[in-house]
């Protein structure tokens, strides 16, 4: 077969037969020039841009500060917050606090972790699992986690355990519905494909099922982080004697804003350095995704 | 090659198929009386087959005549059947879409399900093969249509399959890139001497490349012709035209004109794509 009859047999049918031919020749549209985007931006680079948004907050805040429009008992002024962090830092009270902070959110992420993985591939690989785990799940995720925070006092005390409790609490409702959706979102025609290879159960979940859960994964671990620091703030009012939620107990009771926007500033960075991490964490493991990465 | 010694046509399938699977000294596939249903309606209805070790078979149809189902039976995809089915136990499937794991490299595509721990070399010599080693370490969502159709390829090659299963694997190609593949399909089959049943709607692929074709119509094998033309093939060689025109015939293709070999870029050309004239829809 040659090319041209190949190419020929493509073609939709010839209609010029019928059409009658044109009486005057077509006036030329008029023309736009396609700008390549290389010859556009690039002249600020990115980190720069990112940290505009942040840059001008605070400078339109310390201005409402030095001229009064922000009164000093309501919110102190940046200059202030700077001034208190760093005393903070240096007598140690910040920094054993966030020890103490960050150790809740690890013991707490590592057991809510595991049990909403193990909840997730439980019900999200076999059927067995699903009728059994997958509405009792649901059934107690409608319930606000916060809720449960006088009940965890009664059941575990006021010590480090209902701290915990309700950062795992957290952590395993998002991890679990991530990944089970995950799992269940895999291509049923990769999973063929896998068996047509003659994959294993085993091998299919290895190399089918579970890459192909990674995406829904990955967004479970944002949403766990985020809920993760969110349950620590509410642990930490109760009856805490450290850590950074009774840091700011502590100034609300001598009216120290400072001091709570220090904190809340703590927060902040520990949220941002939680995203940097689950952000590289989809660079290496995802890099495979064919996504949309913006303009 | 095995296109000038077969028999002759067989018009009667059942009764020619049910010969053959007695007189043959062995079958790379043996089918009988098999029954595929979905919902108590039978998509196979005791159809019967049987193809020969290193045999090139196209099997045609319109569009939900069951042969994509057959295929999926013969790979072993689809068990809930009735009737015998015997197939070797080295098969490989390349499908319409290349399903590649998007989460694996190329070549860890082409050795995935490979028995004990395969090396980079077996997938680059199959990948070599398929003119594609030089990607073995992209991901696919890098390839192209045609590269990603071939490393799917690949990845049946490396299993060195007595039976290798094609569901329409350059349906989805544009008309250059397929016209490639083809010859790709033709050169690996003749080099590797195994066994091919290719699903197709195209009436001119099935001619160019198979010994046999046949027609799947009504749940089982309604027509089957040998092809015995001289490889390789040319589409404006007047048996071809006649062997075209009498399977669109078969397909139900009414009145497909036989383009006069003299002129076979008529105006008119032959409606080659039964299947895709039929609901527009077939490739994804």
């Amino acid at each position: 077969m040659t090319l041209d009859q190949a190419v020929h047999g493509q073609a939709p049918p010839d209609v010029s037969a019928g059409t009658p031919a044109r009486a005057e020749p077509c006036p030329s549209p008029e023309l736009s020039r396609v700008i390549p985007v290389s010859g556009r931006r690039r002249s600020v680079p990115r980190w720069l841009r990112r940290a505009v948004g942040p840059v001008v907050l605070l400078v339109l805040w310390q201005v409402l500060s030095s001229t009064g429009v922000l009164p000093v008992g309501m919110l102190a002024s940046p200059g202030t917050i700077a001034a208190t962090g760093g005393g903070l830092v240096a007598d140690g009270t910040l920094p054993s606090a966030m020890l103490v902070s960050l150790q809740r959110v690890a013991v707490g992420l590592l057991l809510g972790g595991v049990a909403g993985v193990a909840l997730a591939l439980a019900s999200g690989l076999s059927r067995l699992g699903e009728d059994v785990i997958d509405v009792t799940v649901q059934m107690l995720r409608s319930i606000p986690w916060v809720g449960v925070i006088p009940l965890f006092i009664i059941w575990l005390g006021i010590g480090e355990a209902p701290k915990i409790a309700l950062i795992a609490l957290g952590v395993a409702f998002h991890l679990y519905l991530n990944v089970y959706a995950g799992i269940r979102g895999v291509d049923a025609r990769l999973v063929e494909a896998g068996t047509s290879l003659g994959l294993s159960r085993r091998g299919l979940i290895r190399h089918v099922v579970l890459p192909g859960a990674l995406p829904g994964a990955m967004t479970g671990l944002r949403y766990s982080l985020a809920t993760a620091w969110l349950a620590l703030v509410f642990g930490e009012q109760v009856n805490a004697d450290d850590g950074l939620g009774f840091l700011m107990n502590q100034a609300r009771e001598f009216f120290r804003t400072d001091v709570i926007v220090v904190c809340l500033a703590v927060y902040a960075i520990l949220g941002l350095i939680a995203d940097l991490v689950v952000r590289t964490l989809e660079r290496l493991l995802l890099q495979w995704r064919p996504t949309f990465t913006g303009q | 090659m095995a296109t000038d010694l077969h028999g002759p046509v067989n018009e009667s399938v059942r009764h020619a198929a049910g010969q053959s699977a007695g007189a043959a000294p062995g079958a790379a596939v043996r089918v009988g009386g098999l029954v595929r249903s979905f919902d108590g309606r039978a998509v196979v209805d005791d159809l019967h087959l049987t193809v020969r070790p290193g045999e090139f078979v196209a099997l045609l149809g319109r569009s939900g005549c069951g042969k994509s189902t057959l295929l999926r039976v013969l790979a072993g995809l689809d068990r809930e059947i009735e009737g015998e089915v015997l197939v070797p136990r080295r098969k490989a499937v390349a499908f319409q879409a290349p399903r590649l794991m998007p989460w694996k490299r190329v070549w860890r595509n082409v050795v995935l399900g490979l028995p004990g721990r395969p090396d980079r070399g077996t997938a680059v010599r199959a990948l070599d093969e398929v003119g594609l080693g030089h990607r073995a370490d992209a991901w696919p969502k890098t390839l192209s249509g045609g590269e990603a159709q071939r490393a799917s390829l690949a990845r049946a090659l490396v299993r060195e399959p007595d039976l290798l299963l094609l569901d329409e694997p350059f349906g989805a190609l544009d008309a250059l890139t397929r016209i490639r593949a083809q010859q790709l399909v033709a050169e690996v089959w003749q080099r590797r001497g195994c066994a091919v049943l290719l699903v197709t709607h195209d009436v001119e692929e099935a001619l160019l490349l198979a010994d046999r074709a046949l027609v799947m119509a009504g749940g089982r094998i309604a027509y089957e012709t040998e092809v015995a033309l001289p490889r390789p093939r040319d589409s404006s060689d007047p048996r071809f035209a006649a062997l075209r025109a009498r399977l669109l015939d078969r397909l139900g293709v009414a009145g497909a004109p036989v383009p006069p070999p003299e002129q076979p870029q008529s105006p008119a050309p032959a409606r080659a794509h039964a299947g895709a004239d039929e609901n527009g829809t077939d490739t994804p």
